[in-house]
């Protein structure tokens, strides 16, 4: 029997704002346990919620980015359930009012495909338990830590439109992409700040009708997403196979066992028993406001890359690399504007600087290497100061100390050696040492000229002026 | 509207409340009563009717994005009846 | 007079002339306390010490300052908080084992606000537990008596809020009122009580009931002593999303002023056979009286009258329901500690912690929003809501307050209605329909049965328009006498 697999996720964005989503705590990470509360997020007897303004505005600045339509009036609910890290009893959310529908996502999978999205909607984090105290051991206890309580999440429910894990994770990496260049969410999955639960289900080829799904959670990176779609695929295609049913749960995913399990049953049996929340009054949503936020929103990664290809001719793939974070094309386009040589940049950012900042976007704006480094260094490779591979070692030493390229070549001398005289010093003598080479060169192995070039590189440290060196070394050995 | 025992035990359990034998069986005729006092609003078609949520129709006011420290944090969190060092203590979460 | 028997507004004067100080005052009331309170049981703490404390700080101001009483309108007034209102410090516990030893981190606003206007903390007032009941027999602390017949109830929710006023063990009280629980009380111990539009005052800092329901407000002696009450609650509470953003209108500037010409709607479900012939001999006689003053009283209709009850008591317990899912012994309050398994940590903390009344409205609640429940019981009730609302509207197109009872029966025997849970839940028939449509409404003296139990009218005005109430109460009450009687204990 063949299968096709529906994927859909739900993902939860933490939102970066300086305060919770209904009082005035610090959302500030690794605090001291329980720190960051106050009678509000504790849920304490008496209080009431206030919202936040900047998080409407990262709801609706995440729904225009996916083309939703913004609900003009939104209302609060309550989801009604007991865990230990909800302590009102209630999550506060939204349910049959969210503040943003029916938008989309493009993704490159083996082609362009529109994945929709149903719906954006706010809603509170629960706070962390700790299964295992930090300082000793004791097996009968949770410990709860209820400063994650209350800071502003954004759920992104896609429709189910993925086939394969592929594309869920194309999908997941292009929404996280939207949501960090809007400045929404920092896109940390492994920190938990972008979370994703994958509903998968089976169906043969063919049918129309959507097959039983499963919810599968903790899947806190691409890999793990991939790897849990493709088991659980296999799960139910098994199931089916052996005549059994697919039962609708949620299930974990366990990282070390590469399996997924179910969790028991009391997922089942919530009734959350969702209601407007009687605290709030509806969110309304002026046009005036969604127009100012459109006007604000920043040039999206789709756009750049088209416009990277168009007035840089750079080809897709590299302005794909660019364009995937917002402020490494902030950075190409800066250096690009000192130094108007946009291949020469985008190759040096693409094969030297992600590896320098291990492609983590937020060494950008800390780094020490600022944009006119770039253009100043391949000026003086252009002008015969160096050599290309130089460049390179410049470069990473800018990125090291932060002194400027003619600084380090002076203080390093790494100056390129370009006078005939002393290269054919240093050619004499690599040919006397290498006689064999010779011989095997004028017999016939021209590929021998890159070892004697190579050779006298060596010897210069790297600075020789490769071109000179290949001209004279071909004319010593004619 | 008559609720069943097991309707009552069911209720007892999302709303976490334990009850003895005795209170099952009072609780199932009390709420049975007042819900069938209840049912006189299905004599009303409501059908094209707004529901109210609140008695007022305005939207709901936005607090500008500022952190703040809690000034009252110890006396927010000592009436906890178990705490270790800056947690809450609950028995073992399973599952 | 003793001092303790008069009103704010005599006391007021007496402090401006020298003639009592607010140490006199004070211990005037706790005198009062230690001779009748173990009769009435009206408080659940009493905060004596600082109450004395407060008064000489009082005395203190006002000797440097003759101003300060014009300034701080409740400065050296010795008054009582119902105890589901947070005061930061002071045990505050709803009148239920799960809080019996809470202390808040915090005063709620409308504490606040008092203490601003320089009031003195008598102590904490008995209620029903979590402010659900009509007749403060739920409490886990015992019952308040009525000091008119201590064989009787005093009213609920704020029973204990009356009981004090009433007693003359405090000059006035805070209450709250979700379903009739100031104006019930009010009208049963002979005293107003106001339930101010919803969103008039702050819910911030008072532990929540049913949420698009409950309302803060006053208990007071006369017309003008609520009135200043009021006047100190009302307002904005940044802290509070349903709070109005409204100025308040100065309340003093009404009283006294004539009702000539006004339109009184009188609506005929609320004039029912079945109620007491004295509510309904007292009603006539309080018509009488109101077109005496020129007043044109007028017969109009609230058809959805009837439906208020069961209305109620589906919103009101279902957002109970999730209200009270907080108080699980983690964060705070009772625990049953000796549990190792962490459901029965909830179930067992939360099943001792709270009272019978308590878990059937939870329950109830818990119900009405389960799975498949919602639109039949949440939903419709949600809607029929709607329909009430507009009731009252329609009637304040053409009139400027309505007049109705407050409750169908004088004040009845402890125990009487409490083993039929629904024959409570009616005692609040003719109060119910107020809070569900958000309108202000006051209750104040009207009469007396020939066995002395008082009998109370109630007035009723448009969202925000406190003011057209307060000064046809006031016009009613300068034309009487009820006002001025004390209860002999």
């Amino acid at each position: 029997m063949n299968y096709e697999t529906i994927i859909g996720l739900e993902v939860h964005a933490q939102l970066l704002t300086q305060s919770k989503l209904f009082c005035s705590c610090s959302t500030e990470f690794g605090k001291v346990p329980n720190q960051n509360t106050c009678p509000v997020c504790l849920g304490l007897p008496g209080v009431l919620p206030v919202m936040n303004q900047r998080v409407a505005e990262f709801a609706v600045r995440a729904g225009l980015a996916t083309q939703c339509t913004i609900s003009p009036k939104s209302v609060f609910a309550r989801k009604n359930y007991f865990y230990p890290d909800l302590p009102k009893g209630y999550q506060i959310s939204q349910y049959e009012l969210p503040i943003c529908t029916h938008g989309q996502l493009l993704i490159e999978n083996e082609g362009s495909k529109k994945i929709g999205i149903t719906r954006i909607h706010i809603e509170e984090d629960a706070g962390k338990l700790l299964h295992e105290h930090p300082d000793h051991r004791s097996v009968e206890s949770t410990w709860v830590d209820l400063n994650r309580a209350g800071v502003p999440l954004l759920e992104i429910v896609s429709e189910p439109d993925m086939r394969s894990p592929q594309e869920a994770v194309a999908y997941l990496k292009k929404l996280r992409m939207i949501l960090v260049y809007l400045g929404v969410c920092d896109g940390n999955m492994e920190e938990g700040s972008l979370r994703c639960d994958a509903n998968v289900s089976i169906r043969p080829q063919g049918e129309t009708k959507f097959g039983t799904r499963t919810e599968t959670k903790n899947l806190n990176s691409f890999r793990h997403i991939e790897k849990a779609i493709l088991y659980e695929t296999k799960r139910q295609s098994d199931v089916l196979a052996e005549g059994g049913r697919i039962i609708q749960e949620t299930r974990l995913w366990d990282p070390d066992q590469e399996k997924t399990y179910s969790m028991r049953s009391k997922e089942e049996a919530h009734d959350y028993r969702y209601f407007p929340d009687p605290d709030l009054l509806p969110l309304l949503i002026e046009n005036d406001w969604i127009e100012k936020i459109r006007r604000s929103l920043p040039e999206l990664p789709d756009a750049k890359k088209e416009r990277f290809i168009k007035d840089f001719q750079l080809p897709a793939s590299e302005a794909d690399i660019l364009s995937s974070m917002k402020r490494l094309a902030d950075f190409f386009e800066k250096a690009v504007s000192s130094y108007p040589q946009p291949r020469k940049i985008s190759a040096w950012i693409i094969n030297e600087y992600m590896r320098l900042i291990k492609a983590d976007e937020t060494k950008i704006s800390s780094s020490l290497l600022k944009p006119e480094h770039v253009g100043i260094t391949l000026k003086l490779v252009e002008e015969g100061k160096i050599n290309g591979s130089m460049a390179k070692t410049v470069l990473a030493k800018v990125y090291e100390t932060g002194e400027s390229p003619q600084k380090i070549i002076e203080q390093e001398g790494l100056s390129q050696v370009s006078d005939e005289g002393a290269l054919e010093t240093l050619i004499d003598k690599v040919i006397a040492e290498n006689p064999k080479e010779v011989e095997r060169y004028k017999a016939g192995n021209d590929k021998l000229l890159a070892f004697f070039v190579g050779q006298v590189m060596k010897q210069t440290g790297g600075r020789a002026h490769p071109g000179k060196v290949n001209e004279l070394v071909r004319k010593k050995l004619s | 509207m008559k609720l069943t025992h097991e309707q009552v035990l069911k209720i007892a359990d999302l709303a976490r409340l334990e009850l003895s034998k005795a209170e099952v069986e009072k609780y199932a005729e009390q709420l049975s009563a007042i819900l069938d006092h209840v049912e006189a609003l299905n004599e009303l078609n409501v059908n094209d009717i707004e529901p109210t949520a609140h008695a007022v129709s305005v939207p709901t006011p936005l607090r500008a994005d500022v952190a703040r420290q809690d000034e009252m944090l110890e006396k927010s969190l000592g009436n906890a009846p178990d705490r270790e060092g800056p947690f809450f203590k609950v028995p073992k979460v399973l599952g | 007079m003793e001092l303790f028997e008069l009103t704010i507004h005599q006391l007021q004067d007496l402090l401006k002339n020298k003639k009592a100080s607010s140490r006199e005052i004070t211990e005037s009331v706790f005198k009062r306390i230690q001779s009748v309170e173990n009769k009435v049981h009206a408080y659940v703490t009493l905060t004596e010490e600082t109450a004395l404390q407060q008064a000489k700080k009082a005395d203190e101001k006002i000797s440097k300052n003759g101003g300060a009483i014009h300034e701080l309108p409740l400065l050296g007034i010795p008054i009582g908080i119902k105890d589901n209102f947070l005061t930061e410090g002071i045990k505050t516990t709803c009148a239920s084992k799960i809080l019996n030893n809470y202390i808040p981190p915090y005063n709620g606003t409308a504490v606040q606000k008092l203490i601003d206007a320089g009031m003195i903390l008598v102590g904490k007032l008995n209620m029903d537990e979590f402010a659900m009941g009509s007749s403060n027999e739920t409490s886990y602390f015992g019952v308040s008596r009525n000091p008119w017949d201590l064989e009787r109830i005093p009213g609920g929710s704020s029973g204990g809020s009356a009981a004090a006023v009433a007693a003359g063990e405090g000059f006035a009280s805070t209450g709250t009122d979700t379903g009739g629980s100031i104006r019930l009380p009010a009208c049963l111990t002979n005293l107003v009580g106001i339930k101010p539009t919803y969103g008039r005052v702050s819910r911030y800092g008072v532990i929540a009931f049913a949420s698009s329901l409950d309302q803060v407000g006053p208990l007071a002696k006369d017309v003008t002593d609520a009135a200043l009450m009021l006047q100190t609650l009302a307002g904005y509470d940044p802290k509070d999303s349903t709070s109005l953003n409204l100025s308040v209108p100065d309340y003093k500037k009404v009283l006294g002023q004539s009702i000539k010409g006004w339109k009184i709607g009188i609506p005929k479900e609320y004039f029912i056979d079945g109620m007491d012939p004295e509510v309904a001999k007292s009603m006539q006689a309080a018509i009488s009286v109101l077109k005496r003053l020129g007043a044109e009283c007028r017969d109009v209709s609230l058809p959805h009258t009837n439906y208020g009850v069961p209305t109620y008591y589906i919103l009101a317990t279902a957002e109970a329901s999730s209200n009270l899912a907080r108080y699980d012994g983690i964060r705070f309050g009772y625990r049953n500690s000796e549990t190792k398994n962490l459901v029965n940590l909830y179930k067992k903390s939360r099943s001792e912690g709270f009272g019978a009344e308590v878990k059937r409205r939870i329950m109830l609640g818990t119900y009405v929003l389960s799975a498949g429940y919602y639109d039949a019981y949440y939903l419709k009730a949600q809607k029929v809501r709607t329909l009430i609302r507009r009731d009252f509207e329609e009637i304040f197109k053409t009139c400027d307050v309505i007049l109705t009872p407050v409750s169908p029966t004088p004040a009845w025997k402890m125990g009487e209605k409490m083993t039929d849970p629904l024959k409570m839940y009616l005692s609040d028939i003719f109060t119910i329909n107020i809070n569900l449509a958000g309108l202000p409404a006051m209750s104040l003296p009207c009469g007396m049965t020939p066995s002395g139990l008082p009998i109370g009218i109630q007035l009723i005005s448009k969202h925000f328009e406190e003011e057209k109430m307060l000064q046809a109460a006031y016009a009613y009450e300068q034309a009487t006498e009820w006002h001025t009687r004390r209860a002999k204990l």
